[in-house]
């Protein structure tokens, strides 16, 4: 099966076609130009991973909280990760990193906070 | 009136940049006024990651790019005053101010900071048909309402423009439930930067139409659709028969950014016709004198880090000013925009008296492959290197220490050029 990426490396953008056998494993790679294109393509193509950041209802306020996963996480879960942000809610005060979910979805992140309510 | 050292006009991410480097250059009396409720700027908005890699070699979001910054004015005690509008400025730097507290306040500065940063280009700029519909906003204005007040402009978004805000945004739309139909682009390329068209457009299917327009807006009183053509490469004008219309209740518009520079010319400061800012030496010092100017009322970065870093140098010579320690001579030698080159920022520089290096920056004006950037002094060539791409959405930076133009005898211009 050949699937194609665009490199995020530069603005290049170089167009990277993989070759992925039935197994899942990368036959081949090639359009790269780069080692940052291999690495990335490999990584992309392997187990991406995405930061996400989203909004957490306040009680008793309209105005939103701004919050982050720790670290990436894995792509395909995103649509999960930000169904289990919009089931909380929280009351302040907060401060900036306050822990607001710990391990979401059992990844290696917590959801925390990137913004303070006083 | 009240005399202060160094005022400075905006709280934005310049603003705080330049306070803090002012009190760490030994300045003690600053003042930062701030037209919104609190610190931080656009910062306050954009809260999503990927700020700060340059300035802290970590990932950050707005937010806690904007604290890193707000808890050094809050340990060092700049006073700043928020919800305080600057209605005005004179070329010797009397700056009047109002807010509610304290009404009318009148500041006769030694020297002034300008960090007012920049605006969306709206609607009316743009020319397209139709009513004037609600459901039409701009990208930041969208982004402010999610992010900062709580509130959806709309469930079926388009896009138009492919600027970085514009696709945040269209990610920004999709985490919140939206529905977002597509990202139209006039150029044949996306101003914004790679990395986002992948991470907002590509990994949720949200298609980028490059060379299309918006031709035509449906809905009366609320925003119905949006009527998109393909446009010639060349011309820009939209090819009969290619219309599509796309219902929607949002569109979204991410068409550029303009220096908010009224103050500027209030304080008769000379413009930059192509950067749309004030024209600064290495100093970052404008036309009028003791008068400084960075971040994006200067000219609109694409990173934050790098308006951190210019204001930084804006508010140290700042306070060399006010020291009386700035040393020029000569009446400054012109930069020159040469080949593929477009609003290079310094637009004077000083070589003979030059004693920090010097960062020339400037936007490609196409995309180029392979290309050399090249710096010339007096017909000779002083620097070069060789990029793979160049290209209008990523500014290019170029630091030049003095002895450098200290080899060529009399420059009488300098010329930033790409040979492609």
């Amino acid at each position: 099966m050949e699937k194609e990426i665009t490199c995020i490396g530069c603005p290049m953008g170089c167009s990277i076609t993989a070759d992925i056998g039935k197994d899942g494993k990368i036959n081949s790679l090639s359009g790269y130009s780069c080692g940052v294109g291999k690495k990335y393509a490999y990584g992309e193509l392997t187990l991406p991973k995405r930061m996400v950041t989203s909004l957490v209802y306040v009680r008793g306020t309209n105005k939103p909280l701004p919050v982050k996963t720790s670290a990436p996480i894995t792509k395909s879960k995103i649509p999960e990760c930000l169904g289990a942000i919009r089931s909380v809610s929280v009351t302040a005060p907060v401060r900036v990193g306050d822990i607001i979910i710990k391990n979401v979805l059992g990844e290696d992140a917590d959801i925390v906070a990137t913004g303070e309510i006083i | 009136m009240r005399n202060v050292d160094i005022i400075i006009i905006g709280g934005g991410p310049a603003g705080l940049a330049a306070a803090v480097s002012a009190y760490e250059s030994g300045c003690r009396d600053i003042l930062i006024l701030e037209r919104e409720e609190k610190l931080g700027g656009i910062l306050k908005q954009c809260i999503h990651n990927g700020f700060g890699l340059k300035m802290f070699h970590e990932e950050l979001t707005g937010p806690e790019y904007a604290k890193k910054y707000i808890d050094k004015v809050i340990a060092y005690g700049i006073p700043y005053e928020c919800d305080t509008m600057v209605i005005g400025i004179s070329d010797d730097k009397t700056v009047t101010a109002v807010n509610r507290v304290n009404g009318v306040q009148v500041f006769k500065a030694k020297a002034v900071v300008l960090a007012m940063g920049c605006r969306e280009r709206p609607r009316g700029a743009l020319a397209i048909p139709g009513y004037r519909c609600s459901g039409i906003y701009t990208a930041g204005t969208a982004q402010r309402l999610v992010n900062l007040e709580g509130i959806m402009p709309g469930k079926k978004v388009l896009i138009l423009g492919s600027g970085d805000i514009g696709l945040i945004m269209a990610r920004r739309m999709t985490f919140m439930g939206a529905q977002v139909l597509a990202c139209v682009e006039l150029m044949p390329y996306s101003s914004g930067l790679k990395r986002n068209i992948v991470q907002c457009l590509d990994d949720f299917g949200i298609p980028l139409l490059l060379n299309h327009t918006v031709v035509d807006i449906k809905g009366r009183e609320r925003l119905e659709g949006a009527v998109v053509a393909e446009v010639d490469p060349e011309t820009k004008k939209p090819i009969p028969g290619t219309e599509q219309c796309f219902d929607c209740d949002t569109l979204l518009l991410s068409v550029g950014l303009i220096p908010e520079n009224e103050l500027t010319k209030m304080a008769g400061v000379k413009l930059s016709e192509s950067t749309k800012g004030a024209e600064v030496d290495e100093s970052l010092e404008t036309s009028a004198d003791g008068i400084f100017s960075c971040g994006n009322v200067l000219h609109v970065h694409d990173l934050v880090d790098f308006v951190s870093k210019e204001a930084e140098k804006a508010g140290a010579n700042a306070y060399r000013y006010v020291k009386g320690d700035m040393k020029k001579t000569g009446g400054g030698v012109e930069v020159k925009n040469g080949y593929g080159v477009s609003g290079t920022v310094p637009q004077f520089i000083h070589p003979e008296s030059m004693d920090e290096p010097v960062n020339f920056m400037f936007r490609p004006k196409g995309v180029y492959k392979n290309a050399e950037i090249c710096v010339e002094a007096g017909g000779q060539r002083i620097y070069s290197r060789k990029s793979r791409i160049l290209s209008p959405g990523e500014m290019v930076n170029v630091q030049l220490s003095p002895e450098v133009f200290k080899q060529v005898p009399c420059i009488e211009d300098v010329t930033v050029k790409v040979e492609a």
